[in-house]
């Protein structure tokens, strides 16, 4: 389980490093990015509807500055596998802010989750900017597979 | 390291954000992680792209593209590269009966939206010209052409997909296909289809990500498909790129044109949902079943 917790802390980390590298070249704002420190819940569990049992680790990447505002991302693992994965925070202090987040949020969540009972290697949709990536399904297979 | 890798299998994936995107590569077999031959190889294939990037980025005002459309660079003094993609550029617009091409209207035209095929607005062009935009062929064309130096890796799979467009293969025979989720463009929260894919590639084009983002070229407006969303599946990336593309501006009869391209298959869903695969369309069926919400089954539709 320790190995498990170390993995993905550091893709938690890479992910949040790889948000913020497109705002930090793209965008004048301050993008001072948050420290990519990762706090583990251990043994916290998650939504039962996702079969998520007291052996699962819910862990919580920094805060992150984007363009749009800070944005947290939180994955739930058991036993090696993302069971769960979605933001605890987002912009949401414009329409096109809202309007992003009321679609992406729960596509994370339920998104992560199918791709590992399906086990989808890949996914193919209409082009996935930069911006939409972190809330893709595309980013949690990668997240379980970067090193 | 790698407390992810299940079974004897090891796989690695590697992201970076190249032409605005991300470009996901995963690779599978023996040497796939920790193996610095293929982190160097990894590491060139990246940079190759930041390369072509820099070469027809539209993005850019110093590329060879923007120096072109500002009439300071003649096509026949361009890269190389340039001239092979105007040339299949052409041939496309050929291969679909003009429903694609590289010749839209310049950013600032008053029908444009600021995307055309995958591009974005790029300052400096004036009102109602044409320029060479060939952003909607070179990420295809891009990929797969990287994607290719992987095969210098004996016995290993791999998949690099740019923002969900797909070169893939697998070495071995008896090594299962890559499964490729088609994302449900009604439904985004669902994946609606999977795909087994062992060498080739995967496309899809439509508005469910960007917005419309896809000109009719023989109208120089923004498509308005009765069409979600098209995924071809095919030899080549590029072209299943192109075709998808090509398909979506077209509209309603796409299916009919697509079934009849050559080692070519489609899925194909409309604006009221329906569902239709070409019937070539390998393994197409909802990933999640649902129970009484109406979905269909893609089905041949020729």
């Amino acid at each position: 389980m320790r190995r498990i917790v170390l993995a993905v802390a550091s893709t938690v980390a890479g992910l949040v490093l790889l948000f913020s590298y497109r705002t930090s070249t793209n965008t004048g704002t301050g993008t001072g990015m948050a420290a990519t420190a990762v706090t583990s819940s251990g043994g916290s569990s998650g939504d039962g509807s996702s079969g998520v049992s007291s052996g699962s680790t819910t862990l919580t990447g920094s805060e992150v500055n984007t363009r749009w505002g800070v944005v947290q991302v939180q994955i739930t693992v058991n036993a090696g596998r993302i069971v769960n994965a979605g933001t605890v925070q987002l912009p949401d202090h414009n329409p096109r802010d809202v309007e992003i987040n009321r679609v992406a949020v729960p596509i994370l969540n339920s998104e992560a989750v199918a791709a590992q009972n399906a086990k989808i290697d890949v996914v193919s949709g209409a082009t996935v900017t930069s911006d939409g990536y972190i809330r893709s399904l595309q980013s949690a297979i990668d997240a379980a597979h970067l090193s | 390291m790698t407390a992810w890798a299940a079974g004897s299998m090891s796989r690695r994936a590697w992201v970076e954000q190249i032409m605005g995107m991300p470009v996901s590569l995963h690779l599978r077999g023996p040497r796939a992680a920790g193996d610095s031959a293929v982190e160097q190889l990894v590491t060139a294939l990246f940079a190759h792209l930041r390369a072509v990037d820099a070469l027809f980025s539209t993005y850019r005002a110093d590329s060879e593209i923007m120096r072109l459309n500002r009439g300071e660079l003649r096509l026949d003094a361009c890269d190389p590269l340039v001239q092979e993609v105007a040339d299949l550029c052409a041939e496309a617009t050929r291969r679909t009966d003009g429903y694609f091409s590289a010749e839209l209207p310049a950013p600032g035209h008053p029908t444009g939206t600021g995307t055309t095929a995958g591009t974005g607005t790029a300052a400096g062009a004036s009102a109602g010209r044409r320029w060479f935009d060939p952003s909607g062929l070179v990420k295809g064309w891009a990929v797969e052409r990287a994607a290719a130096r992987l095969t210098a890796i004996d016995g290993h799979d791999y998949y690099l997909s740019a923002g969900g467009d797909i070169a893939a293969y697998v070495a071995d025979p008896v090594s299962p296909a890559w499964n490729v989720g088609i994302c449900d463009p009604f439904d985004s929260t669902r994946v609606l289809a999977t795909v087994p894919v062992r060498s080739g590639g995967v496309a899809t084009s439509g508005s469910a990500a960007r917005g419309a983002h896809i000109m009719n070229p023989r109208t120089g407006r923004p498509a308005s498909s009765d069409l979600l969303a098209v995924t071809v599946t095919g030899p080549s990336l590029m072209w299943a790129d192109v075709y998808a593309t090509a398909a979506f501006a077209r509209g309603s009869d796409a299916l009919a044109w697509l079934a009849g391209l050559d080692r070519t298959a489609a899925l194909v869903v409309t604006a009221d949902g329906a569902r239709h695969a070409t019937p070539g369309f390998g393994g197409a069926e909802p990933a999640r079943r649902s129970t009484s919400d109406g979905q269909r089954q893609p089905t041949a539709d020729k």
